[in-house]
């Protein structure tokens, strides 16, 4: 679409004009190299009826636990939250003896530890950012309590703009899975650090060497696979209702909030249409 | 307007007291008895629907700055907590947000229906300018508004921002130490901002105070833009526009609702729940969608004029953007308001709103190729309007005639529709 | 024609009222989120009880923790102080009450109270060694001169009451859990 020269000046803007009202114009525009294009999950927390799946969300947890809270930090999880209703729902029991696992560093005590209790913070894998850099070969794992909503996919235009009626607020996590399933062999042309993992969605290194593969974590229970996709799908579904843990309740109220309001502007309008009724207007 | 009042107190007290203060004789005069045109359309009822958000803003504003915290360390997080653990946070800290959007497309009609139908020419021009003064001190508090959660987008939109008053020659940079209180946005910067952004709306309502007293002088403007010329014209304020405006903010509290309890995080970035890094700018950072218009004309302005440099030529169209709106009045010659009878003005305007669309749509595109020559495009026709087509239509326009008075136009519109339905 | 679609006749119209008290319905579930977020928060509540071990106080020590935001005095009672705090005749107290109303039975040589004066809310001293303990061998607070005995009853000076006890509930041996 770059074209240079005077000449080209009033064509360029015919057509641009012609596509821009068409619709044909892309939404974010990025001259950047991009990877793939990110491939649309179906959540069971999208859209106005979704709602968290409790077992995913345990199974979520059990990844974090076991394999991300080692290097990433989760500053703003609870320890209550995970009983807390519309969550992975363990019992407050689960909770206490979960958190009583953890040591919290607590300056108000002589020796300056003692166990978590529910209402503690999810503790850091590393006590400063410099820690953490010197850990992960100068890299700083970001904290996961909200970047399931810190982060979107790019979308062409017409498609970004459905997103208002669908209610489509899964980019981050979408954004998230698709990283987390397309590590793989570099491109021969692509030059990439020592010490990085090449990541064909992103299409650059990435600090993080894959983190999840087949089969390298044991579900409780039978009939859930234990791939890397579901790893990723269940890691991920987990890292929103983080981000956004009163997605259900929210949505609940929402449904009674739009039917009373439905409810109230027939009724206004009803009441409009008789008070105008006898006017001219 | 005086004399309208039907206010009979009834009984000794209220004798007594409508003799020191009559409050009750004024409300019931310009809230009740206050004569209206009838033939106002759905359009003229975003009043109240901007003086109802108003009230929605401080009420649920008030409430969040009682979690709040000032404070660069702890902005991001006391956002957050009140997300997650105060009672309903989640939904007053939605509201608050979505809130400011719809604060926004509510003023964004009200103005384009002022200027289609000719709102803004005498004797209303102090309401006019009233109502930009309104808008200026709206995107003001909205901005800092946007500073407080402390993100990625908030500390870089307070850095671009604050940095436009850079480009002023001589004194720019003391003003910007001055208004950021540092060498660069930090602690000082976002605790002014708090007390700004709680500041303003209470002026903001004060001067929506004097915006509906310079209404009530010369009354609505109406679609036909005929003045009133009798009480068949006009219907008392209540019930008939009372139960009109309030239907129409039932309904406009649907979209609302959808976004606060089914998307709240639509209308933001991701980039915001990201936590202020004055070390590492955004790849792409831009402003909330409201302002995008006036975005895309600063940065269409990436061209020295002469010995004005690029930075304050964008810095000058942007502000001028705004204060051309104070002169409407008076490049807008001519003598006939409403839009529907001058065929001439009707085409320019409508560009002018599509214009305005797509320069909101390329405000949020990166700003290279043949968006910044569109963006160039759509800044040029805005100056134009008002600066070229308004003032040269009105004097070449042959307007089509205007009925005589509101009630001829409405009798025979509603006789030709009877006809119609029978 | 506009006055006499307002008249009486017209307002109590049904719609009307039906239409008002939806409208009043909804206010009022409006109003209740701005009112209730004033109400302690998630993060508040969940310290509303908290639990602590009592294991590492030796006897005669004392220990002070935070409890709602408050100072709670845990003593470890000798015998001699038992001895001492179940002989005081009712009739020299001021807010009768007896040691074993105090402590929990079985318990008797914990003592837990909320460290905070009746009077006028101070945190009297007498939790370390070496603070001044009062004339009762217990708490004494240094604002206006309250002194409480060794079962956190007022004996001397201002305060109208004993120090106030907590609910709590032995969950083991000496596991305590607070409210």
């Amino acid at each position: 679409m770059r074209m240079k020269g005077p000449g080209n000046m009033f064509r360029s803007l015919v057509l641009a004009a012609v596509v821009g009202l068409s619709g044909g114009m892309t939404g974010a525009a990025q001259a950047k190299v991009v990877g793939l294009e990110a491939e649309l999950q179906d959540w069971s927390f999208a859209g106005p009826f979704g709602t968290y799946d409790t077992n995913q969300l345990q199974r979520g947890f059990q990844i974090f636990q076991q394999s991300c809270s080692s290097c990433h930090s989760a500053n703003l999880l609870s320890f209550r939250n995970l009983s807390e209703e519309g969550g992975p729902s363990f019992s407050e029991d689960q909770v206490k003896a979960l958190a009583a696992e953890y040591t919290i560093f607590d300056p108000e005590l002589e020796d300056g530890e003692r166990p978590a209790t529910p209402a503690d913070r999810w503790p850091a894998p590393f006590p400063t950012e410099l820690d953490a850099r010197a850990a992960n070969s100068g890299a700083l794992p970001p904290d996961f309590s909200v970047l399931a909503k810190a982060r979107g996919i790019s979308q062409k235009f017409p498609f970004w703009a459905f997103n208002y009626f669908t209610a489509y607020q899964e980019g981050g996590a979408d954004y998230i899975y698709n990283l987390l399933v397309n590590y793989g062999e570099a491109p021969e042309d692509a030059e990439i650090p020592d010490g990085q993992a090449w990541n064909n969605y992103l299409a650059r290194g990435l600090a993080m060497a894959p983190p999840l593969d087949d089969g390298f974590i044991t579900y409780d229970g039978e009939g859930v696979p234990e791939t890397l996709e579901q790893y990723a799908a269940d890691v991920t579904a987990f890292m929103m209702w983080m981000a956004d843990p009163h997605l259900v309740s929210r949505k609940e109220m929402g449904f009674r909030v739009l039917t009373f309001l439905f409810l109230l502007a027939g009724l206004m309008y009803l009441v409009k249409r008789k008070i105008w009724a006898d006017v001219k207007h | 307007m005086s004399g309208n009042s039907s206010y009979n107190p009834t009984g000794a007290v209220e004798k007594w007291f409508d003799e020191r203060l009559p409050i009750l004789r004024f409300s019931k005069e310009h809230l009740m008895d206050f004569p209206t045109p009838k033939n106002i359309n759905y359009w003229w009822t975003f009043g109240a629907v901007l003086a109802f958000i108003l009230v929605i803003q401080i009420v649920t504003g008030i409430v969040l700055a009682m979690h709040y915290v000032p404070n660069s360390e702890l902005a991001f997080n006391s956002v957050e907590a009140i997300r997650r653990d105060v009672n309903y946070g989640r939904i007053i800290q939605g509201t608050h947000a979505v809130g400011a959007s719809m604060f926004f497309a509510a003023v964004y009609i009200h103005i384009f229906r002022g200027l289609y139908y000719g709102s803004y020419k005498a004797p209303r021009e102090i309401l006019w300018i009233l109502g930009v003064v309104i808008f200026v001190l709206m995107m003001a508090t909205a901005f800092m508004g946007y500073v407080l959660p402390w993100g990625q987008m908030s500390f870089w939109a307070a850095t671009v921002i604050t940095n436009i008053f850079a480009a002023i020659p001589v004194i720019g940079d003391p003003i910007l130490a001055l208004l950021r209180g540092g060498f660069a946005v930090d602690n000082a910067t976002l605790n002014r901002f708090f007390s700004l952004h709680y500041l303003l709306p209470f002026i903001i309502a004060a001067v929506v105070g004097l915006h509906i007293w310079a209404l009530h002088v010369p009354g609505n403007n109406n679609p036909v833009g005929v003045e009133v010329k009798s009480s068949h014209d006009t219907l008392p304020f209540h019930p008939y526009f009372t139960m009109k405006d309030l239907f129409v903010i039932v309904v406009v509290l649907i979209p609302f609702a959808w976004f606060v309890f089914f998307a709240p995080d639509i209308l933001g970035h991701p980039d915001n729940y990201i936590p202020a890094d004055p070390l590492l700018t955004p790849p792409h950072i831009v402003p909330e969608w409201y302002f995008l218009p006036f975005y895309a004309i600063l940065r269409a302005i990436d061209f020295d004029m002469w010995f004005i440099s690029s930075k304050l030529g964008g810095v000058i169209f942007f502000g001028g953007s705004i204060l051309v709106l104070f002169f409407v009045p008076w490049l807008d010659r001519s003598k006939v308001r409403s839009g529907n009878f001058r065929p001439l003005f009707r085409p320019f305007f409508w560009l002018f709103v599509l214009n305005f669309l797509m320069l909101t749509y390329l405000g949020a595109q990166v700003a290279e190729g043949i968006y910044v020559l569109l963006s160039k495009v759509g800044t040029a026709y805005y100056f134009a309007y008002f600066l070229i087509i308004l003032p040269i239509i009105s004097r070449v326009e042959r307007p089509a005639p205007l009925p005589a008075s509101i009630s001829e136009s409405v009798l025979g519109k509603a006789e030709a529709s009877g006809e119609k339905g029978q | 024609m506009a006055s006499e679609a307002t008249s009486g006749t017209t307002r109590r119209d049904f719609l009307y009222v039906a239409t008002g008290a939806v409208g009043a319905v909804g206010v009022g579930a409006a109003v209740w989120p701005l009112i209730d977020q004033m109400n302690p928060d998630a993060s508040v509540r969940a310290l509303a009880s908290i639990e602590f071990d009592l294991a590492p106080v030796g006897v005669g020590e004392s220990f002070t923790i935070t409890w709602r935001g408050q100072p709670i005095f845990v003593r470890h009672r000798t015998e001699a102080e038992i001895a001492e705090a179940r002989a005081v005749p009712m009739e020299d107290l001021k807010d009768p009450a007896t040691d074993l109303e105090r402590v929990v039975e079985g318990k008797e040589q914990w003592l837990i109270m909320i460290g905070i004066c009746t009077h006028l809310g101070c945190v009297p001293l007498g939790q370390k060694p070496s603070d001044a303990k009062g004339d009762y061998n217990g708490w004494f607070c240094p604002c206006h001169g309250s002194h409480y005995d060794i079962a956190g009853r007022i004996r001397k000076g201002p305060a109208p009451l004993n120090l106030v006890l907590p609910p709590i509930e032995f969950l083991s041996d000496t596991i305590v859990k607070v409210g």
